[in-house]
């Protein structure tokens, strides 16, 4: 049996530098495609300033990408290096994807990256624009292959358990790439990402304009990121991902819980506002629902039932029982008994073998574990609620936030008065960390949710480690935390840096800090 | 489509050609960032020598994203074991990579000399010791690594990260880390201009005599000290993947391969031929051509070890029967089928537009073209 503190050790490393990659993605999401719009209009207009905008948020976006691409290698390795039984258990599904990430996406942005930054005086415009659009391509590409990826982990389809390799293996190739849950996902994070961008550039520019600086510059920027921000920022909440979650196992206990539903409730069901969940009890209570929301949002109909955690729970102890027949044919099998009442044993049972891995936190003997640890390894199907129903509000109420100020900032921008409304530039200032807090609860909801599974109902989170020692990971972890401080604290620093310059860093001449008049002004700044 | 045999030795071909593709980009901007502090004198010279790789460095570095993504997609379980066995070695590889994006993103963009001479030496690490590490990686593929499989085909490592800095090792990571920096060196008379070009074409024509001599004393020191395994009884090249059905013992020659098809030796040939022209091509100011021979060789360098291991891909010395090879340790038919299709269909848009971006950016970048770009270029 694997030691509790390698899986919690593996699963803080992973959880900590994922939260830490996603915290540069959804910025290069979204900032590739407003790149690639402020240079359309470039092209188009021929206007000076869409260049100079392109170029100045380019830059910004360039700090932001070293920071992509040095995080995100340690994703690929860490498969590898900290959970490789996962790697060996589920890799003939989840390898193919990861390296057509490589293969389509990561080549595309990478060789595109470059010439975005230093090919403008070597190519045509037409050519430059192209280049920054398969950039915006390249980067949302990538982001599908791994949200197909991840979703395959939450709703695993297109594969099934081979005794002679003792791994899944792959059956449809089509069915995994076109996983509804991925559909779902992948419009959801890619739009999340928009936010971002989005937001970052509304939000900057609201602080140029407060300061009354390079104004121009900055009311266009802030145009293009209210109307961008607006169709992303409806996008996600439309197509938020709950609709996602009523396909698979998995899916369906973390809906209950971000619900903090414990009883199956008769469709269509209520859905929570806020209440406090009582784990122990088994109740959340304070609830102040609405009546029928959850049902439609969740199932998109009036007559299909949201289940309840407990009813989840009662289902786990009939997979794991099942699983256990799954498992005790598995060993005769393997033991040489080529018998054909064990083999159908086996065919019959095996959609469960995942439950009854389970029961390997608590024993060897799994085919024969009692009633006690079954009743054990069935409790821990469902998770901790309280987290993942309070980060989820979290999400919730960052998400309608970003939806107000990009109302407004859209409406006042087609008045033309959005430089005027202070309070709204200011609110935009303050409200930029919002995108950030949003993607990353929604990751935590993703992911936690997933719990006890690292692929729901197949492969149990404390089975997946490597054979690693404690010692292995405090060294690890410790190098993470040291790498990781110092490079985010020199990000940040050349990131405000940059932004406290503006457009004046392009050294065009035209803007605040290279005018003679500003100049001394700036001095002051 | 093909049968399950001829798709794994199709994917151990592909393996090598992604390899390739990693040693012949990632190689030269590996040997370029290790020679930068010495090479470059002032800050001009530094921002010509990165200058060179900044545009195309980030695309070249895919190769190993791409090899590591291969490994994992096609080779799972030696994914898993290498990754997970050479634990402290790989993340001393992931953090000394950490160096590179930053490092050419965020060097140039303050004045400050200190902050750039910071960054000069972070390039450097993160330049020099990849090579070193995967250069001690591959010694000890040939060596055998201290592994076993359980019953359940969980992977788990008897040595420790010291055990893999034998004397053999370490003079592969002096191999891996000096064929870097003759590929830069070589790729560096092609894009610069006197003096970096000139101590470029020394540190070639010098480095690769070397580099030569030491190729042959590995290989003379893997035929004569080395034990070679072989493969005595198996389930079969078209059996499911497991790699617990087979014999294995240590009677193996690292010629056998070589010895049943004697074409196999134009990789070694190939080897001493391409890095020897090179050198000498480099030494006479052809830069373009010697570029092209260095090419050959590390190409000839990498196939082989490949050649020899063959149809080993990691050898097991504490339990030989848990050692992977080609016909055990691949991923399912129905994957390599798919990750075949896909690879036929995206790898040569790939080649194309690497080809393109690589002419719009290609000359001699030069101290006026720094003095222009000062606030673009890195």
């Amino acid at each position: 049996m694997i030691g509790e503190d390698i899986v919690n050790l593996s699963r803080l490393q992973f959880g900590l530098t994922a939260l830490y990659h996603f915290l540069f993605v959804p910025l290069t999401l979204g900032l590739a495609f407003l790149l690639a719009i402020m240079e359309s209009v470039y092209v188009m207009t021929g206007k000076e300033v869409y260049k100079d905008m392109t170029r100045f948020w380019g830059k910004l976006f360039g700090i932001n990408f070293a920071m992509g691409v040095t995080t995100g290698i340690t994703l690929e390795f860490q498969f590898g290096t900290n959970w490789s039984y996962y790697s060996h258990y589920v890799g003939d599904i989840f390898g193919p994807i990861l390296a057509s990430e490589g293969l389509v996406s990561f080549f595309l942005e990478s060789t595109f990256v470059g010439l975005f930054f230093f090919g403008w005086d070597r190519m045509s415009r037409v050519q430059h624009l192209s280049v920054t659009w398969l950039l915006a391509l390249g980067t949302n590409t990538s982001a599908l292959w791994i949200l197909i990826a991840n979703a395959w982990m939450q709703h695993p389809v297109g594969t099934e358990f081979n005794y002679e390799t003792l791994r899944m293996e792959l059956t449809s190739f089509a069915e995994v790439f076109f996983n509804p849950v991925a559909q779902v996902k992948f419009v959801h994070t890619v739009a999340a990402g928009y936010v971002t961008g989005a937001m970052f550039v509304l939000g900057i520019s609201s602080w140029y304009l407060l300061k009354g600086r390079d104004v121009g510059f900055a009311r266009r920027s802030f145009s293009i990121a209210a109307a961008f921000g607006l169709a992303s920022v409806l996008s996600v909440i439309v197509l938020g991902d709950e609709s996602g979650y009523t396909d698979g196992e998995v899916q369906k206990v973390k809906l209950a819980a971000i619900e903090g539903a414990w009883d199956t409730e008769k469709p269509p069901a209520a859905f929570t506002v806020v209440g406090f969940p009582d784990q122990d009890r088994e109740e959340t209570r304070y609830a102040f629902r609405i009546p029928y929301v959850l049902g439609l949002i969740a199932t998109r109909s009036i007559d299909e039932e949201v289940k309840g955690l407990k009813e989840l729970r009662a289902s786990s102890l009939a997979h794991i029982r099942s699983g256990q027949i799954a498992y005790g044919a598995l060993e005769r099998m393997r033991g040489g008994d080529a018998s054909p009442a064990v083999k159908a044993d086996f065919e019959q049972h095996k959609a469960d073998l995942g439950f009854a891995l389970l029961l390997a936190k608590y024993t060897d003997r799994i085919a024969g574990a009692g009633e006690d640890l079954v009743q054990k390894a069935a409790a821990d199907t469902i998770p901790s609620v309280a987290p993942l129903f309070w980060t989820f509000r979290v999400m919730v109420a960052c998400g309608f936030t970003l939806l107000f100020i990009f109302v407004m900032a859209f409406y006042y921008c087609a008045v033309r008065v959005a430089d005027r409304k202070r309070w709204l530039l200011k609110l935009a200032v303050w409200s930029i960390p919002l995108p950030w807090i949003a993607a990353e609860t929604g990751w935590f909801v993703a992911e936690y949710g997933r719990q006890p599974w690292t692929i729901s109902g197949v492969l149990p989170t404390h089975l997946s480690t490597s054979s690693l020692s404690t010692g292995d990971l405090w060294f690890s972890i410790a190098g993470f935390a040291f790498f990781y401080t110092a490079l985010l604290a020199i990000e940040l620093y050349l990131m405000v840096k940059y932004v406290k310059l503006g457009p004046s860093s392009l050294h065009t001449g035209r803007y605040h800090f290279e005018r003679p008049a500003a100049a001394l002004s700036g001095s002051a700044v | 489509m093909f049968d399950y045999e001829t798709m794994r030795v199709i994917w151990w071909v592909i393996t090598g050609a992604v390899a390739t593709g990693f040693v012949l980009t990632v190689g030269f901007d590996f040997g370029i960032g290790a020679l930068l502090p010495f090479i470059g004198r002032n800050d001009v010279e530094r921002r010509v020598v990165i200058n060179t790789i900044g545009p195309t460095w980030d695309g070249n570095q895919v190769w190993l994203i791409l090899l590591g993504g291969a490994i994992f997609a096609v080779w799972p379980a030696v994914y898993a074991t290498l990754f997970s066995g050479l634990y402290i070695a790989m993340l001393l590889v992931l953090y000394t990579l950490f160096f590179r994006p930053v490092g050419f993103d965020y060097r140039s963009k303050l004045e400050s000399p200190q902050w750039r001479n910071a960054w000069d030496w972070g390039l450097f690490i993160g330049g020099a010791v990849p090579p070193v590490l995967m250069g001690v990686l591959v010694g000890n593929l040939l060596v055998g690594l201290p592994f076993h499989l359980d019953g359940s085909l969980r992977t788990f490592y008897d040595g420790s990260f010291w055990g893999l800095l034998t004397p053999f090792p370490l003079l592969c990571g002096v191999i891996g880390l000096l064929a870097c920096v003759f590929h830069g060196a070589v790729y560096l008379g092609c894009r610069t201009e006197r003096p970096i070009e000139q101590r470029a074409r020394r540190v070639a024509a010098i480095g690769g005599v070397v580099l030569v001599l030491l190729m042959v004393l590995a290989a003379a020191w893997v035929i004569l000290g080395i034990p070679r395994p072989e493969i005595l009884t198996m389930a079969g090249p078209n059996a499911p993947s497991n790699p617990m059905a087979k014999t294995v013992d240590f009677s193996g020659s690292w010629l056998g391969n070589f010895l049943a098809h004697p074409r196999l030796f134009v990789a070694p040939a190939l080897a001493v031929l391409g890095v020897s022209a090179a050198a000498a091509l480099a030494g006479s100011g052809r830069s373009a051509a010697a570029f092209a021979a260095s090419a050959v060789g590390m190409g000839g360098l990498l196939w082989t070890v490949g050649f020899g291991l063959f149809p080993f891909m990691l050898i097991s010395t504490t339990d030989p029967r848990s050692s992977l090879t080609i016909w055990d340790a691949s991923a399912s038919h129905l994957n390599l089928q798919w990750s075949l299709a896909i690879t036929l269909m995206f790898l040569p848009i790939v080649l194309l537009y690497t080809r393109w971006a690589y002419r719009v950016i290609w000359g001699k970048v030069t101290a006026a073209d720094i003095a222009k770009g000062d606030h673009t270029l890195y």
